[in-house]
């Protein structure tokens, strides 16, 4: 990326940062030049990248006018203080609408900012807005959100993976510079991937994820999307550490993370041990996938990496259980849905004085989609009397084996390291059929959620049968977060050198959306 | 089931063994609620003490309220429970209007204390009764329904529903089936309950008032055929609000089930809700073992790991053991059983214990709180400890009887100045000019006055009748409005007549 370029919307939120610091630029400039590329090319519902569900141009120009002032002044400012970024919408954003992608909370403007969005407004960051999503989080592909799917900038009539493609697509079509994204088994990983952007999920409780509206509490986790491993490091040390709103997040300190990812860039991983994930790089993987795998993983050894083969062995197991514990958190999470105090109301049709619980019934009904409606059904099933052990109990039981797999594999080595996705970016449409295929499609970056583990997706290049990204996924232990920045930052830095500069420089350019 | 039908509770007695389950709801006195920093006292306007997470807004999370977790502890070891080492809450998933989350969080498999019990006196009787569980919850919300005749939802044109309630922590002491008790049970009940209040207010955990709702106790009882052995289908009569009622409720549902089981009929396993007009039961909702809660451990909340060293220290902070406490302070203060009784029935037990704190003597602090002053309380319509009369003042009144500066008569009079506010007991004595007078002068002339004026007593006197001095004393009484030294007088009285 070359710096020289006066299209702020092409710079990274570190060079963002540095030309306000000095001075080239103002907040409100550059968050201008951001809500103008939203303008140009995310379109709706009918066309263009539909990235965001809700603009806050006032909203975020007012902050980019503070952010100025403040720097006016000589305040102490945070590193990304006046950088815009865009918010995935199932965070509560004050005086912002926040519907998770549904019908349900169509109109629903939360009275309170979740923990992450609370420490982006205290750090300065202007709010562009809040990006689309599969419904309630739930999909692979963002086809599922009530509101029309958001399209992979790199080719519109794909997919922008899921349930993160909002956010991912907003970073790789230049709309937003970073943004917010949630991950429960791959939302943020999985769409990087097939966006040719960066995205990490954070070691389970290390950012807090009060203000989120769960989908599944215990595989649930806030993380970056950014176009480098470096601006993904900057914004996890800003919205991560303890809150004690969140009973489940971590209170010790996590190792600076622009620190390891400044450290990885320089390219050396002399004496790191890696670890090829047997289960997760086999038959069944898009070629194009294999071949750029591979090829990251020689850079590494080049590198100064050693690599090994390990096995964990109940990855296999990992799907299942996690349509198990996803399901059954989520049924409880959405009974709170009944349309009584927030969120939208729908009368039965020709009834004339309807009880609640018909008037809870129409409103779950016109509210909630099919791929939240099925799910519903299989937690409700799974948790109930007679069917817990069976079911929740037996799924438990797998997190457990696979969080001991990953145990006994970071004891030969210091990351792992697989595909992030099997395939590149399918068609919109493909499998909304087919929700077993959809599933499928989270296979490597599902067993991370069950354990609780950080892990992050670089771009791994382009395939070779469509062009289009490919994702290189690495797994730490829990709490080794810097690990993954610092091997995530190498492996860009070492790609760089292969393609010359950034994947995504190589997307083609999206023309305007006619207005 | 209506009231002709019922068997008689003594004759039902003779041919089943009744089983009583008592589970109890503790509404902590915590500053916050369970599970967020919202204010947790009793009263405040509706919806004004709420926050996301007690109005379970979406994407708010819950937090683990220590101090409810330090109660909960101190009520399981005042029960001889063990605490566990790990335990977790659980989402008990049901609809329910005023429950925000439309799950609560409780404890199911893993409560905190468990396998306790306590000793329950009954006209110097002991029954053991077995704690299977206390466990911590939150409250939930309350509702209000308005425009019916009966302000139940049937026949309500709209409901309120107020959430300052919803997050208030609980405590629910679960006891084991309590066998045995036989045509006791309704006392058992109605002992165990009450012991349990008086421990919970020695522990300082909760208001523990029943007719605010502060405790509140589910009955549940079953019959089966004397020396069957086995367990009946149990009833359950939802939140009985006073001691009385327990008691009332558990005869009520012995006679009940009763007649069911001798008309060869079934009892339903059901809720069912206490009159206290009538004194009887009627079914509330069906309730089956087989209501499904799919419970599920709280993945929002990380488990709750006391510390032994943590433990021990809470169990260095309880209080004597009401009941013991009341047994011992009963020897000491030579009580009867028939005067601890009613100094306990009178609210009185603190008070007269402050009392002989500050000095009064045993029997002096129980007859001014029992009688005089439950008297004035009654009148006043307010509870005993707010009759407006301290444990000190009532010590320093009978401080002065003992001196012989007042007796018993002008202290009442010295209990009217307290509540008139007009000082301390002495100070009272010396405005009111109610001191006895002993002054032999004054006496004297006062003594001569009644000589005369009933010379067939004196001449009664002189004739060795000196029982009918007590005419000429009460003269003489009256004479100096009740202040006159009455031993003195009656020395006058002999001297002058001998």
């Amino acid at each position: 990326m070359s710096a020289a370029t006066t299209d702020w919307t092409r710079r990274t939120a570190a060079e963002l940062a540095d030309a306000l610091a000095a001075g080239e630029v103002t907040s409100v400039e550059l968050t201008q030049a951001h809500l103008d590329r939203i303008a140009a090319v995310d379109g709706d519902a009918s066309s263009g990248v539909h990235a965001f569900l809700h603009v806050d141009a006032e909203g975020a120009l007012a902050q980019a006018r503070a952010s100025d002032e403040r720097r006016a002044a000589g305040a102490p400012l945070h590193a990304l203080d006046g950088v815009p970024i865009a918010v995935k919408d199932v965070l509560a954003t004050t005086g912002l609408p926040t519907t998770c992608g549904s019908r349900i909370l169509e109109g629903w403007v939360p009275p309170y900012d979740a923990s992450v969005v609370a420490r982006l407004k205290a750090a300065g960051l202007p709010i562009l807005g809040k990006t689309n999503m599969d419904e309630f989080a739930m999909g692979s592909s963002t086809e599922h959100s009530a509101y029309g799917p958001t399209r992979n900038p790199w080719d519109l009539t794909r997919i922008p993976g899921g349930s993160g493609g909002g956010s991912a697509a907003a970073v790789a079509a230049y709309e937003a510079p970073l943004a917010i994204g949630t991950d429960t088994g791959g939302s943020i990983r999985q769409p990087g991937a097939v966006t040719g952007t960066v995205g990490v999920k954070p070691t389970y409780g290390a950012v807090s994820r009060y203000g989120l509206v769960a989908l599944a509490n215990s595989l649930d986790q806030v993380g970056p999307v950014t176009r480098t491993v470096l601006d993904s490091a900057l914004l996890q040390d800003l919205i991560g550490g303890h809150d004690p709103r969140d009973s489940t997040s971590i209170p010790q300190e996590l190792p600076s993370l622009v620190d390891a990812a400044r450290q990885g860039a320089t390219g050396d991983l002399t004496g790191l041990k890696v670890g090829v994930v047997k289960e997760l790089s086999g038959d069944g993987w898009q070629p194009g996938v294999k071949a750029r795998f591979d090829e990251t993983v020689a850079l590494l050894v080049d590198a100064g990496a050693e690599v090994v083969e390990v096995s964990c062995p109940n990855i296999v197991h990992a799907i299942a259980a996690y349509y198990l514990v996803l399901p059954a958190e989520c049924s409880s999470n959405l009974a709170k849905f009944d349309a009584m105090r927030y969120g939208r109301r729908v009368l039965p049709e020709g009834v004339d004085a309807p009880s609640a619980e018909e008037v809870m019934r129409a409103s779950r009904d016109a509210g909630f989609g099919d791929e939240v409606k099925r799910r519903i059904i299989i937690g409700t099933y799974a948790l109930s009397s007679g069917y817990y052990d069976a079911y929740y109990g037996q799924a438990q039981k797998i997190r457990t084996l696979i969080a001991r797999d990953f145990d006994a594999a970071f004891e030969q080595v210091d990351v792992l390291v697989s595909p992030t996705a099997p395939t590149t970016a399918f068609k919109l449409g493909e499998k909304l059929d087919d929700p077993l295929a959809m599933y499928a499609g989270d296979l490597a970056t599902i067993p991370a959620n069950l354990a609780g583990i950080p892990g992050i997706s670089v771009p791994a290049g382009l395939a070779d049968e469509d062009g289009l990204p490919v994702g290189f996924q690495v797994l730490a232990p829990a709490m080794a977060d810097d690990r993954v920045y610092r091997v995530g930052a190498a492996v860009e830095a070492l790609l760089a050198r292969t393609w010359g500069g950034a994947l995504l420089a190589q997307a083609p350019e999206l023309e305007e959306v006619a207005r | 089931m209506s009231a002709d039908t019922l068997v008689d509770f003594d004759e039902a007695l003779t041919r089943y063994e009744p089983a009583l389950g008592l589970e109890v709801h503790v509404e902590l006195n915590t500053a916050t609620k369970m599970f967020c920093g919202c204010p947790a006292t009793f009263g405040g306007e509706p919806n004004t003490q709420v926050c996301p997470t007690c109005l379970g807004l979406p994407g708010a999370m819950p937090a683990v309220n220590g101090k409810a977790v330090e109660a909960a502890i101190r009520i399981g070891l005042a029960l001889n429970c063990d605490i566990a080492e790990w335990c977790r809450f659980a989402r008990k998933n049901y609809f329910y209007p005023d429950m925000p989350k439309n799950f609560q969080t409780s404890q199911y498999d893993e409560p905190i204390a468990f396998d306790g019990h306590m000793d329950v006196d009954v006209d110097g009787e002991t029954f053991r009764v077995e704690i299977e569980r206390a466990h911590m919850e939150e409250d939930t919300g309350k509702s209000t329904h308005v425009g019916g005749a009966t302000g139940r939802i049937h026949g309500a044109d709209h409901s309120l529903v107020d959430y300052n309630r919803a997050g208030i922590p609980l405590i629910e002491i679960v006891t084991r089936p309590i066998l045995g008790a036989g045509d006791k049970a309704p006392a058992v009940a109605r002992a165990y309950v009450q012991q349990l209040r008086d421990l919970i207010l020695a522990l300082g955990v909760s208001e523990a008032r029943m007719d605010q709702g502060n405790l509140r106790a589910d009955v549940n009882l079953s019959l089966a055929p004397a020396g069957s052995g086995t367990l009946g289908t149990r009833s359950e009569t939802k939140n009985v609000n006073s001691f009385r009622s327990i008691e009332r409720a558990v005869r009520f549902e012995v006679s009940r089930h009763a007649a069911v089981l001798d008309g060869g009929g079934t009892v339903v396993q059901e809720t069912r809700h206490f009159h206290e007009d009538t004194g009887i039961t009627t079914s509330g909702r069906e309730k089956s073992d087989a209501e499904d809660y799919r419970y599920f451990p709280e993945p929002d909340l990380v488990p709750v790991a006391p510390s032994r060293e943590w433990v021990e220290e809470l169990r260095a902070t309880l209080p004597e053991n009401p009941t013991a406490k009341r047994a011992r302070l009963q020897g000491e203060w030579g009580f009867t059983d028939l005067e601890m009784r009613d100094t306990v029935g009178a609210g009185a037990f603190g008070l007269v214990e402050a009392t002989i704190a500050e000095g009064a003597a045993p029997q002096a602090a129980r007859k001014w709180w029992v009688a005089e002053l439950a008297r004035r309380a009654k009148d006043a319509g307010v509870e005993l400890a707010e009759v407006g009369v301290t444990p000190a003042q009532v010590a320093a009144t009978q401080a002065l009887v003992d001196a012989g500066t007042i007796n018993d008569k002008l202290a009442r009079q010295v209990f009217d100045g307290l509540l008139a506010g007009e000082g301390t007991p002495e100070e009272v004595v010396a405005a009111r000019g109610l001191a006895i007078v002993s002054d032999d002068g004054a006496l004297g002339a006062a003594v001569d006055k009644a000589i005369e004026a009933n010379p067939d007593v004196a001449q009664k006197i002189r004739d060795g009748k000196h029982a009918a001095a007590g005419a000429l004393i009460g003269a003489v009484m009256k004479e100096m409005r009740g202040q006159a030294d009455a031993g003195r007088v009656r020395e006058l009285v002999l001297e002058r007549l001998a």
